[in-house]
Order: C-alpha cells, then sequence, then structure tokens
C-alpha cells in the first residue's frame, strides 16, 4: 500500500509522564476510510495515543502524520482536518444542541449559512433535530450523540472517538454504533473503547495496545484466527451417558459435561463426527449451538487476563 | 474573529444560568436597600446612597471572580476546554473570549446599582470616570477568577472562590471606613485592590480633582495589568496540561 493511502501514520510515538512510559513507540498505520480501533485496558495509552494524535500533548519522542501534516510541525494544520469527541461528553449545558453545533463551527471559521445548513444536517443524522431544550436537560445517549455532532461539524476527515458509548446503556451503545456505522467509508475513523463488543461489531481494524505499547494488530477475523484458536459447540441434550463425553475428547477437543448440556473446544469442529457420536450413545439432541472465538477471549489472552471497565 | 462565537457561548452561560444573575444583580441590590433602610432610622454618612453606591457596586463585582473562575473550572472538568484545544482557536482566542463577558455583565451591575442609588437620592459627579474605575475593577475580578479556574477544580474553586468573594466583601471598605478600623484590617484592605477602587470611584464621583486619589488610581490600574498578564500565564499553564 502507498504511503497516501493512510489517513494517519505513526512512527515511534513515545510519551512518558515522569518515570511512567505511558505510550512506548506505537507504529500504526490507518487507511483512508476506515475505523481503527484501539482496544485496551485503562491506563493501556489509548487517551494518551489519542492526545498526542489530536495535538493536546506533544509526544516525548516519534511523530506522526495526518494525511500528510505532521503533528509537530504543524499542529495548527493538523487540527484543521480533525474532529475530537473526548471522553466525557463535552457539551456545554445552558446551550441547546443547535447553539452547540452553530459553536464549533464557529470556532473552525465556518461561513454563517453554512454553519447553520451542517448543523441542521448533523442534527437530523443523529435524530436531535426535535430537541430544542438546553443541552443539560438531555439524556446520556442523546449528549454522546451531540458530542460525536460536535466533532464532526468542521467535516473533518479524521475523526478520533474517546470511549464514544461510554457509560451508556445497551440501546444507547446500540443507537451510537449505528450512527457511526453510518460514517464507516466517509471518514477515517479512530476509535478507543474498552468495550471488546464495540471495537468488534465496528471496527475494519484493530489494534490491541497494552501497558503502553501494541500487541496486536489486525482485522477482528485476523485477530481471533491468529490468537484464539477454540471455537464452541454446545449440545442441548438429555441423558448424557460417561462413555460419550470420553469418546468425544481428544483430538484437541475439550468437554464439559453440564446438566443437559455438552460444551466443545476444538480449533476445527467436526459436526458430523459429534452428531455420529451422541447418536450412537441414543443421547436426546435438543439443539445446537455454534460459537465462534470472540474478541474478550483475544484480548483475555493477549493482556494475560485482564479486562477493567 | 472566531473568539467571537466563544464569547457568545460564554455569555450565554452566564446569562442563562440563574444563579449568576441572582448573585450578580439582585445580591448587591439587596445590600444597598438593607443598608439604605438601616440609614433612614439611623441616618449615618456611610449608609448614605451617595456614600454607599460605589461600595455596593465593587463588592457586586467581586461575584465576577466566582463566575469567571467557575466557568473555566467547569469547562476543565467536562473536557469541553480539550475539546475546544483541539479546533485552531489559538491561545490569544480563549483569552478574550473568556474575559469579555464578564465586562458587559460588570457595566449591567454598575448601570443597575448607579440606578437605584440615584432613585435612594444620590447624585453622581464624574461617571465617566467612576465607569473607568469600575471596567478596570471588573477586570481585576475576571483576571482573578480566570486564575483561579485555570489552576484549580470546580470544587477547588468553590471554596476558594467563597473565601476570596468574603474577603473582598471584608477589606473593599463599601461597609466600614477601614481607616477607622484601622491596625492589620487597614494594612490588608490598601494592600488589595479593592478599597482603593472604592476610593476613587467614591471621590470621582463626588467631584474631587484627580490629584487627590491618583495613587490609589494607579495602584488598581497596576493591579490590573498584571493580573491580566498573571491570568494569560495561568491558562497558557493550564493548556499545556489538558
Amino acid at each position: 500500500m502507498s504511503r497516501n493511502e493512510y489517513a494517519i501514520q505513526t512512527r515511534d510515538l513515545t510519551k512518558d509522564f515522569g518515570s511512567r512510559r505511558a505510550v512506548n513507540a506505537i507504529n500504526i498505520g490507518i487507511r483512508k476510510g476506515e475505523i481503527f480501533s484501539l482496544l485496551g485496558t485503562n491506563g493501556a495509552g489509548k487517551t494518551t495515543t489519542l492526545k498526542m494524535l489530536s495535538c493536546l500533548i506533544a509526544p516525548g519522542s516519534g511523530t506522526a502524520e495526518l494525511l500528510g501534516r505532521d503533528i509537530l510541525a504543524s499542529p495548527q494544520k493538523v487540527k484543521e482536518i480533525i474532529g475530537v469527541s473526548p471522553q466525557e461528553t463535552a457539551v456545554t449545558g445552558h446551550l441547546t444542541a443547535r447553539e452547540n453545533l452553530l459553536l464549533m463551527g464557529g470556532v473552525f471559521g465556518l461561513p454563517n449559512e453554512v454553519s447553520r445548513r451542517r448543523a441542521e444536517e448533523l442534527m437530523e443524522l443523529m435524530g436531535l433535530e426535535k430537541r430544542n431544550d438546553q443541552t443539560r436537560r438531555l439524556s446520556g445517549g442523546l449528549q454522546r450523540r451531540l458530542s460525536i455532532a460536535m466533532a464532526m461539524m468542521s467535516d473533518p476527515q479524521i475523526l478520533f472517538l474517546d470511549e464514544p458509548t461510554l457509560g451508556l446503556d445497551p440501546a444507547a451503545r446500540k443507537t451510537v454504533w449505528d450512527y457511526i456505522e453510518k460514517l464507516k467509508g466517509e471518514k477515517t475513523i479512530l476509535l478507543t473503547t474498552h468495550y471488546l463488543e464495540e471495537a468488534d461489531t465496528l471496527s475494519d481494524h484493530i489494534a490491541i495496545i497494552h501497558e503502553g505499547g501494541i500487541i496486536a494488530q489486525g482485522t477482528p477475523r485476523e485477530l481471533k484466527e491468529h490468537h484464539s484458536a477454540l471455537k464452541t459447540v454446545r449440545v442441548l441434550c438429555e441423558d448424557i451417558p460417561a462413555g460419550c463425553a470420553e469418546e468425544l475428547r481428544g483430538n484437541d477437543m475439550q468437554v464439559t459435561v453440564k446438566t443437559n448440556e455438552l460444551i466443545m473446544k476444538t480449533p476445527a469442529p467436526d459436526i458430523y463426527r459429534i452428531i455420529g457420536v451422541l447418536k450412537k450413545h441414543a443421547v436426546t439432541i435438543r439443539g445446537i449451538n455454534w460459537e465462534e472465538p470472540t474478541l474478550d477471549e483475544v484480548f483475555l489472552k493477549l493482556t494475560g487476563g485482564e479486562v477493567t471497565a | 474573529m472566531k473568539f467571537v462565537k466563544l464569547a457568545d457561548r460564554n455569555m450565554k452561560e452566564l446569562y442563562r444560568d440563574p444563579v449568576s444573575m441572582l448573585l450578580g444583580l439582585v445580591m448587591p441590590l439587596v445590600m444597598l436597600l438593607l443598608f439604605n433602610s438601616i440609614n433612614r432610622r439611623q441616618p449615618l454618612e456611610m449608609f448614605s446612597p451617595q456614600h454607599l453606591t460605589p461600595g455596593v457596586v465593587i463588592f457586586g463585582l467581586a461575584f465576577t471572580v466566582m463566575f469567571s473562575a467557575m466557568m473555566l473550572s467547569r469547562d476543565k472538568k467536562n473536557a469541553f476546554l480539550i475539546r475546544l484545544f483541539t479546533t485552531p482557536l489559538k491561545a490569544g482566542d480563549y483569552i478574550v473570549a473568556y474575559m469579555l463577558p464578564f465586562l458587559p455583565f460588570a457595566l449591567m451591575q454598575t448601570v443597575v446599582v448607579f440606578a437605584v442609588g440615584a432613585f435612594l437620592g444620590a447624585v453622581y459627579q464624574n461617571l465617566l470616570f467612576a465607569a473607568l474605575v469600575i471596567l478596570l475593577t471588573a477586570l481585576i475580578c475576571s483576571s482573578l477568577g480566570m486564575i483561579l479556574g485555570s489552576l484549580l477544580t470546580e470544587n477547588q474553586v468553590a471554596g476558594a472562590g467563597s473565601l476570596l468573594v468574603t474577603m473582598i466583601g471584608l477589606f473593599c471598605g463599601a461597609w466600614m471606613d477601614l481607616h477607622m478600623v484601622g491596625g492589620i484590617f487597614e494594612k490588608i484592605g490598601y494592600a488589595i485592590p479593592f478599597a482603593h477602587a472604592v476610593d476613587v470611584s467614591r471621590a470621582a464621583l463626588n467631584g474631587i480633582a484627580f490629584a487627590e486619589y491618583s495613587p490609589s488610581f494607579y495602584i488598581v490600574l497596576i493591579y490590573a495589568v498584571v493580573l491580566f498578564v498573571l491570568a494569560i500565564l495561568a491558562f497558557r499553564h493550564a493548556m499545556k496540561r489538558p
């Protein structure tokens, strides 16, 4: 892939806070129009990386280019092409959603007419068009949507979303995901999250960051294939004789017997063999459930079992 | 002129907050009416509207310290300031945008208190010069607010701001003659600019020649310039540690 196909490229991006290395020589390349997730536990270095890329703090060493603009040499030019939605909702409470958006248009220097049109478009896109009350009276989910809309007000080419669904209930989270998915292909999005399902659902590429360094990266599928081998087959059944489980075991198959349930984990489940063995032992099958490996397993394996919220 | 949009937002935040309006506008009026009521029953030169009005205006401005510090520290806490730092706004834009809204607010306070003072019987002479001193004091107060807001958290601002407002109220000489009190209270009062601001605006409103109160005026001016510079430095410090 040629250099100009990347929207974001970092080169040994590093940041120390006192004697603690928060980010350690990170090298990532994010293609134009893709959603890239930085996944990690609290304190792993996600937000610090985002802050360096959005020119909020200077790296200790290394640098990064955003669409050819260096974060150290041209921070003002970088700020012209990015939109940032911080971890907190970062909206202004006594203003309406429309006023918040117009404010962002103003500080980016958009002409009034353009600003008004863009605010209307974004309010419609984010489902905020009917809300005329002050922002402090909106629900957490609506404030999150507004926060993302504010980041998009200047029509940035690159969008940084820091924990965009933090603290939201599952329904509100799903709504925010739907809005982020609408942007796929249009904007280059760098997302930080510690919700593994969020990263799995939304991302084209994921990098797992641990103790300041990238420990794995790839597409969600690649990560699962390379770092988590086991698929799970659950069979709901009755009257499981002891010999049945014994016969299923072996050939990299781990078998757990529960009341009316057989759980089998294996890299390549042979479903015909499983059914054959169960029939041979006259087991009554009530249902079969196939589960692909999850990002949770990959994450737990790579980070040594830590998942913190 | 990107700062105008941010100043407009800050003005809306201030004017749409009922607590700010209540403390900033109603509180000084209550104090003026209270002391005027005392003066009617027990006439004292110190509590006459002519003497009291400039002090009440300066006391009213003290709340500006609290409002500007709270606004800035709240914007820091909820990361609104972080969002702004990722926009092309420059350091100067923030300083102006966070201080500008408090000047019309101070002017509004001044007009309202002076109008009520006049209704109660005060007669003003050099009103323009008094207004200049009051604007300089407003600049001092919003600079102090910027310094507190830049360096402290929202919770710390609530404590430090209240302490500062109380101190200004006590030591500005609005309710008592600091020369009569004497001692350490007089020394503290005249070491900070508010008693000087009250003296200068009183003298101007009574038509006294500038030469008689020029030292106090220059003290207010120097405080305004120094605190403004310190406010810029404090905000730049906050920008480097988002």
